[in-house]
């Protein structure tokens, strides 16, 4: 806490004038807010449940970028699947919410990795621009073969039965429901099991050591490609669990389902500080807030001008997001 | 500084010139952080071959960086040929007279030894867009004469047969005069070098020395060059600043320098012994 | 040097003599047995994809900067130029009156039309196309201007690459609700009416426009400076180039062409739709040229010949029922191309007049030359 508090000192003295902007948009929330603090809270609960979904997207980005410095465009169809892994799981084999979510984090894992080991780990060594036009080309192929009609079909397809059933309740004039609660209690669980595996266990150590410097960590005697493929696994895990607490609170699914979340949670990330995975996730919530708060009292319609807008405008204020490392002066 | 021979006007005058890694800038000043180079000094008379020493982390490069405006300063000036450069960009202070080379080879690696030159020439091609775009009989003309001055250039260095080559897959020799070719096409008057002698056997680094006084006399130039071995620079340099730990430890002649207790325990350790010894 | 040449553009007139040879074949043999729009639009769509990938090829390929805007400034050239048509098309109209030649029987075979009509074209329209083409492009050219100043000033490599996306996306976001300030656009909805004023004539036109404007610009001390930022922008500055200037024209020149293909695809198919320039397909002009060979001006061309008409090909050659397979085809395709040729078809090869000049190497004059540096001769 004490770190955080630290850090965030260091933040507004580099930053002012983002801090400025940013206390003024919190003044402007707040005065909403006095207006009708019910719709207020109800738009923050709404946001932090986005935020979290973002989130658990978020963190493999982050990793994967700060792992292998590649954009995975992929990772946005990956979450789909998970979606539709706990969808059949749930509908057509009834199975539970727990077992259900396992299978979308074991069936996104293991495409991650069958992915990584196809289309990325050959070009390693080629240039970067190789390796993300091979994340678009997967990215691409996964949305449209599963739209084929033997697979899932391109239309929407309404979740139902739901793995939970759907109970809400009015708290102060705020509707929260369980869903919610599960979204909430699921992401951070998951959190905090990620942020214990990277600083606490020698795998996150060797993790670390990997997204620094690749030639020394492998000196060191780490199994580099190893730890990357485990890398993109554990990302495509949190994304399955992503994928099926989306389709949880937004129950239809389809095979472009992935492309917008998959796009946020990538803006979320960097954002946060492409890299950093308490950047991703404080990113995510930070999307999802602005996300709900831009349709709720701005447009709906202009959301994407207003979150895209806010994320350029934090870029060229702190040019590697939130928590990202400051850029080195190169000479 | 008494001993100085050249007596010619000042070309470059940096005076208590600072850059702090990491610091706080605080009401008073700057607050921790490491300080690379601290109240650096060193001025450089015209038609003078200046020498920078100093072992490996003293904050030469640094300082050099500083100069040519690659990195920030903190604090200092930087004044050449009466201009305070401070602040300006680096494209244009190489404009106003500045060419470097580098410690480590920056040449453009998949360009031609002679595209590499030429653009170095860029700022002196004469035409614009316009004319670029269009081709006319002017652009003709003044391309050609741009080409003509690249190969003179390049012949100066014996690099003639080898200008349609890609720079990166010529011998490291032969990339480093590439990049003196390509610095002094840039129409310097005051040449700075890092480390010209890395990675050379004492042969090799004989005939460079030949050829960085040849190259003075030519183009009549100031040079002040960087090195951290010791006798590269004892023999051609008129004066000599050694630098430690991010300061300046000793000014003068050759004899001077290598006599100077400090510089002898910076290079050697408090144990003392002749400097130049040690690579 | 002594006698004028003939020179337009810096080319002879050898090269127009192709260019129009190359013209006359297309517009009289091969595009009258193509008498369908969609065929014809076949060659047409892929000349503009080319002009639009040539663009982001100087911005990416030449100049290093990472840009995912380009389909943004696609989409700005394509309606501003659209509003334009949209306002004064039915207006504006100057028809001229060109002769009608009775061909042949023989001449019937290789030319398959019986009257051929020369210089008869509408003046006004003709005019009118240029205009908005040209306003589409400037339109660009200054949004990327004022865009591309800020923010190449500080973000650089994948942060720039995001901040364009970012431009792509809100620019879309603004078409779908665009409606609201101008009524003729219709949103999202999709914009009708507009004039189908894109012919083979102006498009071939401004394609080799393009080709040969870009050509000369990198054969030029401008483009070897262009692509100095690319190899090593320290090594760029300290040699006095002054890397943000030509980080900025690279980006305005880009878009510039982006805009004048965004106006020549408005009026091609005559419907624009913000779904067209959504964010998915933005990745097109980026996949292409580094098909094509990232810096690589042949490369990016026919890489947009062959991928335009892969794409389109497709839908007609795969069997009844399984045309949604071509998106499924085309990323393995992809991928596979990546996997084996990650440098792009045309790697570092040059066609024709795009290669670089050859310049004759000195003669042995009586220069003194510097002693041997680093050799170990003189030891």
């Amino acid at each position: 806490m004490q770190k955080l508090l630290n850090r965030i000192a260091v933040s507004v003295r580099k930053s002012p004038v983002i801090w400025a902007i940013g206390v003024l948009l919190l003044a402007w929330l707040a005065g909403r807010a006095r207006q009708n603090p019910v719709l207020f809270a109800q738009f923050l609960v709404d946001g932090i449940r986005l935020g979290f979904v973002y989130a658990l997207v978020a963190l493999g980005y982050t990793m994967v970028y700060g792992i292998v410095r590649l954009i995975n465009f992929a990772h946005g169809d990956v979450f789909m699947i998970g979606a539709f892994a706990a969808f059949f799981a749930t509908t057509r084999y009834h199975w539970s919410f727990v077992p259900a979510m396992v299978l979308a984090m074991v069936v996104c894992a293991f495409l991650s990795v069958v992915i990584e080991r196809i289309a990325y780990k050959p070009l390693r060594d080629a240039p970067r621009i190789s390796a993300l036009i091979t994340a678009v080309g997967m990215s691409f192929f996964l949305e449209y073969f599963t739209a084929l009609n033997f697979v899932f079909t391109p239309n929407f397809i309404v979740f139902a039965p739901q793995p939970l059933q759907f109970k809400s309740w009015n708290v102060l004039g705020v509707t929260v429901s369980n869903i919610m609660f599960v979204i909430i209690a699921v992401g951070t669980i998951c959190l905090v099991a990620l942020y214990y595996l990277v600083y606490r266990t020698k795998l996150g150590k060797a993790m670390r050591a990997v997204a620094w410097d690749k030639p020394t960590a492998r000196l060191m005697g780490i199994d580099v490609d190893l730890v990357i493929t485990f890398t993109f696994a554990l990302g495509a895990a949190l994304a399955g669990v992503g994928g099926m607490l989306y389709v949880v609170a937004y129950p239809q699914i389809r095979t472009f389902l992935g492309v917008m979340p998959g796009l946020k949670s990538f803006i979320a990330a960097v954002f946060g500080g492409i890299g950093s995975i308490p950047g991703a996730f404080i990113g995510a919530l930070t999307i999802g807030m602005v996300e709900t708060l831009a349709a709720g009292y701005l447009s709906s319609t202009l959301r994407d001008t207003i979150v895209f807008s806010i994320l350029i405008i934090v870029l060229l204020l702190r040019p590697t997001g939130l928590f990202g490392e400051a850029a080195k002066e190169k000479a | 500084m008494s001993e100085c021979i050249p007596s010619g006007p000042i070309v470059l005058e940096v005076k208590k010139l600072c850059k702090n890694f990491g610091g706080r800038v605080t009401g008073e000043g700057i607050e921790g952080g490491l300080w690379a180079v601290r109240d650096f000094d060193i001025t450089v008379r015209e038609g003078e071959l200046a020498g920078l020493i100093g072992p490996n982390g003293a904050g030469k490069t640094t300082a050099f960086n500083m100069i040519s405006a690659l990195i920030s300063v903190t604090s200092g000036e930087i004044i050449f040929n009466g201009k305070n450069l401070v602040g300006m960009p680096p494209h244009a202070i190489t404009q106003l007279g500045i060419g470097r080379t580098f410690q480590n080879i920056r040449i453009f690696p998949r360009l031609t030894v002679l595209d590499n030159v030429c653009i170095a020439l860029h700022p002196h091609a004469g035409y614009g867009l316009g004319s670029a775009i269009w081709q006319g009989a002017d652009f003709e003309a003044k391309e050609s004469t741009l080409i003509e001055t690249a190969q003179e250039l390049l012949s100066i260095f014996k690099l003639e047969d080898k200008q349609d080559e890609i720079a990166s897959n010529l011998p490291y020799g032969e990339q480093r005069r590439v990049e003196m070719a390509r610095a002094l096409a840039a129409r310097p008057k005051l040449l700075l070098l890092d480390e010209p002698a890395a990675g050379m056997n004492p042969a090799e680094v004989r005939t460079l020395m030949e050829s960085i006084h040849f190259v003075r006399d030519r183009f009549k130039l100031s040079i002040l060059l960087i090195e951290h071995q010791m006798r590269v620079v004892m023999g051609i340099c008129e004066q000599i600043t050694v630098m430690d730990f991010g300061q300046v430890i000793a000014r003068g002649n050759a004899d001077r320098v290598s006599n100077d207790p400090r510089v002898i325990e910076a290079y050697l350790g408090k144990q003392g012994g002749k400097p130049g010894r040690r690579e | 040097m002594q006698k004028p040449r003939f020179r337009i553009l810096g080319q002879s007139w050898r090269f127009w003599a192709m260019v129009l040879l190359v013209f006359l074949v297309a517009q009289w043999i091969v595009m009258p047995r193509m008498s369908d729009f969609r065929k014809t639009a076949w060659i047409m769509f892929p000349c503009i994809m080319a002009i639009l990938c040539l663009g982001l090829n100087l911005i990416f390929g030449f100049n290093g900067q990472f840009s995912l805007g380009q389909w943004g400034f696609y989409a700005i050239g394509a309606y501003a130029s659209a509003i334009i048509t949209y306002r004064f098309g039915a207006r504006v109209s100057l028809p001229v009156e060109g002769i009608t030649l009775q061909l042949p029987d023989l001449i019937q075979k290789i030319i398959p039309v019986a009257e051929m009509e020369l210089f008869h074209f509408d003046a006004g329209k003709a005019g009118l196309l240029l205009l908005a083409t040209l306003a589409g492009g400037l339109l660009a050219a200054l949004i990327s201007a004022g865009f591309g100043y800020v923010v190449l000033l500080r973000l650089g490599s994948d942060y720039f690459g995001i901040a364009t996306l970012g431009f792509t996306i809100i620019v879309q976001n603004l078409l779908n609700n665009s409606d609201k300030v101008i009524p003729e656009t219709k949103g999202a909805r999709g914009m009708i009416g507009i004039p189908p004023l894109t012919s083979f004539f102006w498009v071939f036109i401004f394609l080799i426009l393009a080709i040969v404007v870009l050509r000369n610009l990198l054969h030029s001390s401008t483009g070897r400076a262009i692509v100095s930022v690319r190899e090593d922008e320290v090594a760029a500055q300290a040699m006095g180039i002054d890397v943000l200037k030509y980080k900025v024209l690279s980006f305005v020149l880009g878009s510039f062409f982006a805009g004048i293909a965004g106006a020549l695809y408005a009026h091609l198919y005559a419907f624009l739709s913000p779904q067209y320039f959504g964010s998915e397909k933005s990745f097109d002009p980026l996949i292409i040229i580094v098909l094509g060979g990232l810096g690589n001006m042949s490369g990016t061309v026919i890489a947009t010949f062959v991928w335009a008409i892969t794409l389109e090909g497709m839908r007609i050659w795969l069997p009844m029922g399984f045309e949604a397979y071509r998106f499924v085809i085309y990323p393995i395709a992809l991928v596979l191309l990546m996997l084996f040729r990650p440098q792009g078809i045309m790697g570092r090869v040059e066609l024709g007049f795009l290669r670089a000049t050859k310049w004759p190497r000195r003669a042995g004059t009586a220069v003194p030359a510097a002693p041997d540096v680093g050799t170990e001769t003189a030891a």
